[in-house]
């Protein structure tokens, strides 16, 4: 199926465009502002969209989502959950909190939970080592996380409608 | 010497305290207002004055760097501020965007006219929403307060700042891989020259600076350049002005400081961190974000032939001011400011590993030495750490670092090699007991197949 815009997220689009002095610089938020739009991924469509929109090759924008980590090639769950784990995070307890994770959603990390809810996931360096351990919930961070912190989130996450 | 500053961070924990209200009242935007009405190269002499070492951690001092750049000619210049903070142990740049973005955005006015640009790009990492949302509302505010836009403060000088996202690739902090993300291509990094000031931006005159470099501007059009550069205990090695540092890990109150340039590790740990977590002793510090080798107390500052280094020596580099010429002169890096603590309770060999596989995921893959030897780096430390290695592949860390270093386009691969080297070197004694208890473990099962049931040791062998 197609992938599309509605009027208002057109406006938007322009929007963008308007930043930059040519069209492929709105590459990157481009593919941002349309896996948002299409429940957190890039679809082959996606692409294609945005290769037309933008008079790119489409070969140029396959290139730039396989660069970057955060554009998904695979839908994901409903909410996408990072568990920081790089040294300052590590040092202040990540590995125990990703296991926990690992645990109470009975998925790797990587994986999604069996009710699609929430996708797993480990995070190089997120900026926040000095309010370690943290992890990011789709575009929130948690901070100076305990396990019993983790519970509530996951909690919320797993039954809220 | 440690003297707390307030010039970025007074508006921190401040409820509302990142709008504009606030910040115009303590007169903010009167820097921009001042700037815009001498000319550039006043600008860019106060800016000299000031000693601005980049922030960003390679320390290039700023005004110099603006100094670079072309007069205005038929090309449009921009200032790309590079907000892809996400150096492992460094969070000071996030501090600005989410508590005092308009100190961001009248640097980029600064910035911007004194390097002949009316346009400003903030690359924030796409992770950062908050830094983003704070950001256009800023950029909003600043809009209709006629700041940005056709005649800021009724100057001739149209302006205009933009946000940009990344989306999740360490390497884009790297300037040229930067201004590829912001072309719209994949974030591999340039091959230099040509320089950014010749040819960065969609090929024109660029100038990228980091967030606080640029934040700190209108602090220094407010007090004076001079006045600012002489805050720092170290104004007399052209290292001027306050900053923040960070500081994580196992430290009592981790967190974002700003202070004077001139303070020392031993203060920014015990004083600003309030000392290491329970109490135990210190294994190693690693100054400025991961890419820095790590530091041991008992290290000893020894420089020789010169005067200025003279209240330092035989001192511990604990002991040494921050300044990103004191630690290049005594073999270490100061980086960001922002310092990872570990304790005696930390397994450095483990902790090295850490590392190793945070390179190895974000290198970028262009050059092949970075590419593999990131990787080979890591598989050697899963080895050793599984026990599984020898002492020659231990050896070989160095050959893989250091044939790593020099041989990449941009200094990611140094970034990457230098501190495996460092955790290699200065803990030898933890790496080889991994490989020594390996190697017993391997000889014991070997025995115990010469002698016992061959038939069960070999079946769990297998297993």
């Amino acid at each position: 199926m197609a992938f599309s815009l509605n009027e208002a997220q057109e406006r938007e689009f322009e929007d963008i465009l308007a930043r930059y002095p040519n069209q492929m610089a709105a590459c990157i938020p481009a593919l941002h502002f349309c896996q948002d739009a299409n429940e957190n991924w890039v679809s082959p469509e996606v692409i294609q969209f945005v290769a037309e929109r933008l008079s790119l090759p489409t070969a140029h924008v396959l290139g730039v989502v396989t660069f970057y980590t955060l554009f998904n090639q695979e839908k994901p769950g409903k909410h996408q959950v990072w568990v920081c784990r790089t040294l300052s995070c590590a040092l202040r307890g990540s590995e125990e909190i990703l296991a926990h994770c690992e645990k109470r959603l009975g998925v790797h990390a990587g994986g999604t939970t069996q009710n699609g809810r929430i996708t797993l996931r480990t995070a190089e360096c997120l900026a926040s080592c000095g309010s370690a351990p943290m992890m990011q919930v789709d575009k929130d961070y948690y901070e100076n996380l305990t396990i019993e912190q983790v519970d509530q989130i996951l909690d919320r996450l797993m039954q809220e409608a | 010497m440690l003297k707390r500053t307030e010039f970025l961070s007074k508006n921190y924990g401040v409820e509302g305290g990142w709008l504009i209200e606030p910040y115009v009242k303590s007169g903010g935007y009167q820097s921009a207002k001042r700037a815009l009405g001498m000319t550039r190269e006043q600008v860019v002499a106060e800016a000299k004055a000031a000693h601005i070492r980049g922030r960003g951690g390679a320390g290039f001092d700023c005004g110099t760097k603006w100094s670079f750049m072309p007069p205005p000619g038929d090309k449009p210049h921009y200032l790309v501020v590079n907000a892809d903070e996400g150096e492992p142990g460094t969070f000071k740049d996030r501090t600005i965007m989410e508590m005092n973005p308009h100190a961001l955005i009248e640097g980029c006015i600064i910035g911007a006219y004194a390097i002949g640009a009316h346009a400003a790009y903030i690359y924030v990492r796409d992770e950062l929403h908050l830094s983003k949302a704070r950001l256009w509302g800023a950029i909003h505010e600043a809009r209709e307060k006629g700041y940005l836009g056709e005649r800021p403060f009724g100057q001739s000088w149209a302006m205009q700042v933009y946000v940009h996202t990344g989306a999740g690739a360490y390497i884009c902090g790297e300037e040229t891989a930067l201004l590829n993300s912001l072309e719209g291509r994949r974030g591999e990094p340039r091959i230099k020259p040509p320089f950014p000031a010749q040819y960065g931006a969609f090929g024109m005159p660029t100038t990228v600076n980091n967030v606080e470099t640029i934040a700190i501007m209108p602090t220094v059009f407010k007090v004076g350049g001079d006045a600012f550069s002489r805050e720092s205990a170290l104004h007399d090695l052209g290292d001027g002005g306050a900053r923040l540092f960070g500081v994580s890990g196992h430290v009592k109150r981790p967190g974002v400081y700003e202070a004077a340039v001139g303070l020392t590790l031993r203060e920014l740990i015990y004083d600003l961190g309030g000392g290491i977590l329970d109490d135990r002793p210190l294994l190693g510090v690693i100054p400025g974000g991961s890419s820095c080798p790590i530091m041991l107390e008992e290290e000893i500052v020894n420089v020789e032939g010169d005067e200025r280094f003279a209240p330092y020596n035989g001192k511990s580099v604990l002991d040494l001011p921050m300044g990103v010429d004191t630690y290049r002169r005594t073999g270490n890096m100061l980086g960001t400011c922002c310092a990872i603590v570990l304790n005696d309770s930390v397994d450095p060999v483990r902790a090295a590993q850490n590392l190793a596989r945070f390179y190895r995921h974000e290198s970028c893959g262009q050059c092949t030495p970075c590419r593999e030897g990131c990787g080979w780096i890591e598989r050697l430390f899963d080895k050793v750490v599984a026990g599984e290695a020898t002492l020659e592949e231990l050896n070989q860390v160095h050959q893989v670092a250091s044939n790593i270093m020099g041989n990449t386009i941009c200094a990611f691969g140094d970034g990457a090699a230098t501190p495996m080297l460092a955790f290699v070197r200065k803990f030898r004694p933890q790496f080889e007991e991994y490989v020594r208890r390996g190697e017993a473990e391997r000889n014991a099962r070997r025995a115990a197949l010469g002698s016992g049931d061959h038939g069960r040791s070999l079946a769990s062998e297998a297993r």
